[in-house]
């Protein structure tokens, strides 16, 4: 097919290119491999390896098609691809050098692409209808900014459902100065979770039937196992506590295994991407999640994992053995392998439906064993938001939080409560509210509080440098996390996306950020355009992010210094939540009204 | 679709190699002047009005139907079949909600009592919606119609609950309360009890009615979920007449009781 599909496509671009005024030769712009052919099979996989070398400003090519591709071991007839692959290629900038990054929607659909957790003016930042009116089908538009920071980052589609099927792509930032992470090789590692059903029909499902992709919720099975394990008066009180929430303790994911594969660089668990290394050396991993609605729990079974940055800001290395990544966070881990012999990256989703795997190996096809899934966790009276009295049931002090015999570790890692709810409870969109609010960034990641390794929490996280800006804040701004399961609602404090108004942050003041969770799970809460540093009890090196994992029954406090002009989305970073209204505008500008929000 | 007037100079320039229009100082941030547009402002975006794009589509229409109960049951009295189907189409608050009720006896083709609900329903607490719409009744007895008001939802334990009123055209007073609770056994086998109950303000002779609780309908079904959408089930159901309306079936010489075995499809799209 691909002679007489390359020239349509191709006559197609020039049109495209004609009517916006692109003059340049369309050969010359698509990297090699992309013209090599219609590009049936082909994933981040190959390239994944970070290239580097001199630093210098880029000019890249992104086309946007819909096309057949061969992925997670079946054919998908219409994905997004982004040069013909899923993921998209790895895009590498240099520090102090410009970009010029160049979109080419050849779909009948309006795209965008989003730099996520790139400083850059508003107007690139490719959200449509806050930071610019989309791309039309055939349309271009380019991102040319200066680049002022470093590290690891990602794209991806911010229109519709586009990431789910293949939109998104890995992003690596060479620092200006010398790197202070001394590595011998560099791998990014970029988490996906893959469908082969049309995504609207995915969330339609969900609005329908919101346990449609849940098949572990609690039977008749687990009461019989609950009753002999705790016997009958508490296994009752267990059941009454959340039957009497109507809050399924087993709602880890909203979607699962049961439509999803999850990919590593593009890549299912049986086709074992492979990353190459001579032991001995030291191996940077640029692990992204460039999912729509999975958390992974990664970690590589005989190996430390040294933390040195998250989404992109370095952070004093701190060694860990595991660690849990929310859907748009990176995480860059440094290994040193010092034996000849395969080790397996796995990323196990957080509900343990499924995985994504890969292998670290001296030589192509080894690989190592692959670990068995752990059971599936429960949610507690500790992510309800319960009160402490509530979660001690029964006579004595033994805490019981759920049933399960290891309960007595998740209580006693149970963070300090710091607030409580006020008499608001969101309205009809909300269907429970964190009546006591904890500050949990000590704890481990859900399902995480009993496994008997290391396992890296966010009070871990230390910036590498002081903060420069060390004002109190001026200017406070509290915003509720929101939903409501069983209709399948989404929102900021009880208020969906289409009936808000604009959140203003006045320009040039420092603002604090307080983001309360009342939902009975963790929300991955992204910020466009500028850095949230996270109060977690590192003094002057706050660690900064541009997308936090808030848990259930949380609070959790965040500075920003609202120095970036620009409309700026903020969102909740599971797709089918923002879809569904659980998303906002920041507007940093010197309106006059901007300081009396 | 127009484009914006800002965009096009901004793909022509950058066709050319040229600056941007974009205005950027020299650190690479927008201008404070541009982040208010001038002239109408989308309230929740602050972007310009007349952009067409959205970033979220918060507040689409779905649709949802669902046959709850089609099935066959076999009695003493002999082989009927029932259905019990309904649905909604609307947004988070506000929906139009349909639901139909019927059977009759298998062979004949007859329909011996049929329903028909139509009513507007808003979201009124997280797991409840009030609704108010009309009821249209056929057979056996003259087709009468009625106002109703309805709260359906999920309660506490995870009782799927409607409760409803209604208002005859002649005046008469009626309501009804409808209660079902999945069980499940497996993830896919689901035992579902089901009660509801009927009761008149008054007797209503022209339909063999007396007033006080009419009758109940109580059922256990068992189904499995080949797919979440697809679930064949059997079961048994039991129907009970109960104080004057039992004595009226009683003077008709129908039956005041009866329990069948039963087989049947759950399915919904």
């Amino acid at each position: 097919m691909s002679d007489t599909y390359h020239d349509a496509e191709r006559r197609r671009l020039l049109k495209a290119m004609a009517a916006t005024g692109l003059l340049a030769g369309l050969e010359g712009l698509l990297p090699a491999y992309a013209r090599a052919g219609s590009g049936a099979e082909r994933h981040l996989a190959g390239a994944a390896q970070v290239a580097g070398g001199k630093p210098r400003s880029v000019t890249q090519d992104f086309y946007i098609r819909r096309e057949g591709i061969g992925i997670a071991g079946g054919h998908a007839p219409s994905a997004i691809t982004v040069n013909h692959s899923i993921p998209g290629p790895l895009l590498e900038l240099w520090e102090g050098h410009e970009a010029r990054l160049r979109v080419h929607n050849l779909m009948d659909e309006s795209t965008s692409i989003h730099w996520h957790g790139i400083l850059l003016p508003f107007q690139m930042d490719g959200v449509p209808g806050v930071a610019f009116p989309g791309i039309a089908p055939g349309d271009s538009f380019e991102a040319r900014f200066p680049v002022r920071q470093h590290g690891t980052y990602w794209y991806h589609s911010h229109t519709g459902f586009q990431e789910q099927i293949g939109q998104t792509g890995p992003m690596v930032i060479h620092p200006a100065e010398p790197d202070p992470i001394k590595f011998d090789r560099d791998y990014v590692v970029m988490l996906n979770d893959w469908t082969f059903e049309e995504p609207g029909r995915v969330l339609a499902q969900l609005k329908k039937m919101n346990g449609y992709y849940n098949f572990s919720k609690r039977t008749m099975e687990d009461l019989v196992e609950d009753v002999a394990r705790s016997g009958w008066a508490k296994t009752l009180k267990d059941r009454e506590a959340w039957g009497g929430m109507r809050m399924n303790p087993r709602g880890i994911a909203d979607v699962t295994s049961h439509t999803y594969t999850y990919l590593m660089n593009g890549l299912h668990p049986e086709a074992n991407w492979t990353a190459l290394f001579r032991p001995g050396e030291r191996v940077r991993l640029r692990v992204i999640n460039g999912s729509s609605m999975s958390y992974f729990n990664f970690r590589i079974p005989g190996l430390p994992l040294t933390v040195v940055s998250t989404d992109g800001q370095a952070v004093e290395p701190v060694e860990t053995d595991e660690f849990q990544i929310g859907v748009a966070e990176t995480y860059d881990v440094v290994v040193e392998p010092r034996a000849d012999t395969a080790y397996t990256l796995m990323a196990e989703s957080m509900d343990r439906s499924g995985y994504a795997r890969g292998t670290l190996a001296p030589r192509m096809g080894m690989a190592a064993a692959v670990p068995e899934l752990r059971a599936q966790p429960q949610r507690t009276l500790v992510d309800m938001g319960m009160k402490r009295d509530m979660l001690t049931m029964g006579p004595g002090k033994k805490p019981n939080t759920r049933l399960e015999g290891d309960s007595v570790a998740i209580k006693e890692a149970a963070g300090p409560v710091v607030a409580q709810h006020g008499p608001d409870r969101h309205g009809a969109g909300n269907a429970t509210i964190a009546k006591v609010q904890r500050n949990r960034l000590g704890e481990r990641g859900t399902g995480l509080e009993d496994v008997e390794h290391r396992v890296l929490t966010y009070s871990q996280l230390r910036n590498i440098e002081a903060m420069t800006d060390k004002r109190e804040p001026t200017h406070t701004v509290e915003v509720h996390l929101t939903g409501n399961m069983s209709s399948y609602m989404w929102s900021f404090d009880g208020v969906e996306y289409s009936d808000s108004e604009v959140i203003d942050f006045p320009y040039g003041e420092r603002v604090r950020l307080i983001m309360v969770n009342d939902t009975m799970m963790e929300h991955p809460i992204h910020l466009h355009g500028m850095f949230m540093e996270l109060e977690n009890g590192q003094g002057e090196y706050l660690p900064k992010k541009h997308t936090i994992s808030v848990r259930a029954g949380s609070r959790v406090s965040l500075l920003i210094s609202a120095v970036e002009p620009g409309r700026w989305a903020f969102h909740c970073h599971f797709l089918y939540h923002f879809e569904r209204g659980m998303f906002r505008v920041v507007r940093v500008s010197n309106l006059p009204g901007a300081d009396n929000a | 679709m127009p484009k914006q007037s800002w965009m096009t100079p901004l793909l022509l320039f950058a066709g050319l190699g040229l600056v941007s229009t974009v205005q950027a100082d020299s650190h690479g941030k927008a201008s404070l002047d541009s982040v208010v547009p001038e002239g109408p402002i989308e309230p929740s975006s602050g972007a310009p009005l007349g952009w067409k794009a959205k970033p979220t589509k918060d507040d689409a229409i779905y649709a949802f139907s669902m046959i709850d109960r089609l099935e066959y049951g076999d009695s003493e009295e002999g082989q009927t079949y029932l259905w019990d189907a309904q649905g909604w189409i609307g947004g988070d608050y506000n929906k139009f909600w349909w639901e139909t009720e019927g059977e009759g006896p298998v062979g004949d083709g007859a329909i011996s009592a049929s329903q028909f609900d139509a009513t507007y329903a808003h979201k009124i607490w997280p797991y409840f919606h009030l609704q108010g719409g009309i009821r249209y009744d056929t057979n056996p007895n003259p087709d009468r119609g009625f106002l109703m008001v309805a709260l359906q939802g999920l309660a506490p334990y995870w009782f799927a609950t409607d409760m409803e009123a209604y208002v005859s055209e002649d005046g008469d007073v009626s309501a009804s309360a409808e209660f079902e609770y999945n069980l499940l056994l497996t993830q896919r086998l689901v035992l579902m009890p089901r009660v509801s109950v009927k009761a008149s303000a008054q007797d209503e002779p022209d339909y063999d009615l007396g007033s006080g609780i009419t009758s109940t309908e109580m059922g256990l079904r068992l189904r499995y979920e080949i797919r979440r959408e697809f679930a064949p089930y059997i079961g048994v159901r039991w129907n009970q007449k109960y104080g004057e309306t039992k004595d009226i079936a009683e003077e008709m010489g129908k039956p005041t009781s009866s329990t069948a075995f039963v087989v049947g499809l759950r399915a919904w799209y």
